[in-house]
């Protein structure tokens, strides 16, 4: 069984701090990690090839400094990692192109796994685009993925439905943060996977062609949040009747 | 052409606003594209189409690489300029599919869309609720996905008239299929469309509390109970029709209680356009107090009994 898992570099959200003056987000300095769904999705490959056999690749698209975070991904159980520098300018149509290409460049491959989404920019379109590129089925929002000969199942979670699901290999599956808990690699599993192989690549070496992006980040602009924080403590019976006073001169109450 | 299709009637309606309006000032037609509902093509042409294409197909149920091919067939005639899918997930996973097959940029989850130095603009929120993107398409085709709620539908127009168009269309197929569909546990909870909002989240030591908030929801207008993630995704103690948030539902109530919910970026992304926002948490330094008009430090399960009895006596 041969495992491809796309990972992507992110900044960790959960630190982000809003600049006071201008409420944009601060993103420098704040540091960086796998997307969580990306792990996720490594660890329904180990998952995978514990059952029956096989090997994992990992793919990046980011600068050289995702390299220490592909080390954590080799940790946790993939067997090899293919860094792919990103050109410039990108877009979800340029990156999507490198995986496919880079994918391409790999070889044969039975499953790709992809996070539902990436917990920067909560797109959830690179699944479904390299899927249409490589023209191979998609399972997304997967909650749960088994593995019989030559076949997958799986339930996908969409809220109001429950969706039961089966494919033929090759098929790309995105899974969902609730699918699984990713394990934390071991000491030992660190220290053995300093010699696994991490492949670096150009991103002209993937795809034939110069890429240009079809849309384009003009602003990363912050989101006002007036509000009046009126925040009572202590006395709590006298907290309560304040507040219900408020609510009642504000009209929601009605 | 701007071409609008959802599985989902109501979101069909609110694109074909945004529809209209963007078609008008690119001298465009707007086409919507219904698969399977013949019954649904007069009233999409009473909100705003010129062009309803009624889709007869094999694969009736939503399966994103037949219907990706389906609509693809449909741009081949008609041409694809602007796409607009409505942004549930059947939509996304459609949206992004598309967009490979036609080496298209896509944009999903768009709150605000407009032309800016003749150029389709979009913004969308990122950074789990902390800023918002602003982006603009440079080539055509362009796609993009739109969250219910953005939009209000026209008002319904008897008098504009569309053309009808009837389509066989038989998909490429693929090797993947759909073995069961099961509609999840609904407790007909719309938490969209709610007045007031009373929600719960980690504060909650067992799932029977979560009485001490349908009890202050049961004696407001509204009665609607909400809840962060965890309550309903990892715990499960309620339906996910109850979760509110960045991947739950979007709100806007009149007024949200919060109760015991700390306040995570991705709660407040489901929340911040709230009317009032009350927050009650035992941590006086909880994130939540940030997003909140008023707030009450203490032990919800000391505070929701003695709030509800207080708003009951308010009420008279």
């Amino acid at each position: 069984m041969n495992i491809i898992v796309c990972a992507k570099q992110v900044v960790d959200v959960a630190e982000i701090k809003i600049d006071a003056s201008t409420k944009k987000p601060i993103l420098v300095g704040i540091p960086q990690k796998i997307s969580d769904m990306d792990k996720n999705a490594l660890e329904e490959a180990i998952k995978i090839k514990e059952k029956h056999g096989g090997k994992i690749t990992v793919v990046t698209i980011g600068a050289s400094d995702a390299k220490e975070r592909m080390k954590e991904l080799l940790a946790m159980g993939a067997d090899e990692g293919v860094l792919i520098s990103p050109p410039e300018h990108a877009d979800y149509h340029v990156i999507a192109h490198l995986l496919a290409g880079a994918i391409t460049k790999i070889g044969a491959y039975d499953i790709i796994l992809c996070g539902e989404a990436s917990i920067d920019m909560f797109s959830s379109q690179i699944g479904p685009r390299l899927a249409g590129l490589l023209n191979i089925p998609q399972i997304t929002y997967a909650q749960t993925i088994t593995v019989e000969n030559n076949k997958v199942l799986s339930e996908r979670n969409l809220g109001e439905k429950a969706v039961s699901m089966e494919s033929s290999f090759p098929v790309l599956l995105t899974v969902t943060k609730e699918s699984n808990t990713p394990r934390l690699p071991s000491l030992m599993a660190i220290l053995s996977s300093s010699s696994k192989p991490i492949h670096e690549w150009p991103a002209t070496g993937v795809t034939g062609e110069a890429l240009v992006p079809k849309v384009k980040t003009i602003d990363i602009k912050g989101i006002p949040m007036q509000r009046k924080n009126i925040i009572y403590q202590n006395d709590l019976d006298a907290s309560i009747s304040k507040l219900v006073d408020e609510l009642g001169k504000v009209g929601v109450l009605r | 052409m701007v071409l609008v299709y959802s599985d989902d009637k109501k979101l069909t309606l609110e694109l074909l606003s945004k529809a209209h309006e963007l078609g008008k000032e690119l001298h465009k037609k707007v086409i919507a594209v219904s698969i399977g509902h013949e019954d649904y093509a007069k009233e999409f042409l009473e909100h705003g189409a010129d062009i309803v294409i009624v889709v007869e197909t094999s694969q009736h149920q939503f399966k994103a690489e037949e219907y990706t091919s389906i609509l693809q067939t449909i741009m081949k005639d008609h041409g694809n300029e602007l796409i607009l899918i409505g942004s549930n997930k059947n939509g996304k996973e459609l949206a992004g599919r598309l967009a490979a097959k036609l080496d298209a940029g896509c944009v999903m989850d768009c709150i605000k869309v407009y032309m800016a130095n003749k150029k389709l603009t979009t913004e969308r929120i990122v950074y789990s609720g902390n800023a918002i993107a602003v982006e603009e398409f440079s080539a055509a085709p362009q796609i993009l996905t739109i969250p219910p709620k953005v939009y209000d539908p026209l008002p319904k127009n008897e008098q504009h008239k569309g053309e009808i168009i009837k389509k066989k269309i038989e998909p490429e197929h693929f090797a993947s299929k759909i073995l069961k569909t099961q509609e999840m546990k609904s407790e007909g909870i719309n938490v969209e469309d709610a007045e007031i909002i009373v929600s719960c989240g980690r504060g909650f030591k067992k799932k029977e509390d979560i009485k001490l908030v349908s009890d202050l929801a049961d004696i407001l207008k509204g009665r609607t109970v909400g809840c962060s993630r965890p309550i309903a995704a990892d715990l499960k103690w309620l339906s996910e029709d109850h979760w509110i948030g960045l991947s739950g539902h979007k709100v806007k109530p009149k007024l949200y209680i919060a109760c015991g919910i700390s306040g995570q970026i991705q709660h407040i992304a489901g929340m911040r356009d709230s009317g009032v926002i009350v927050a009650i948490n035992k941590d006086p330094e909880a994130l939540i107090f940030k997003s909140a008009d008023y707030g009450i430090v203490g032990d919800l399960y000391e505070v929701l009994p003695k709030l509800t009895s207080a708003i009951k006596g308010k009420q008279g």
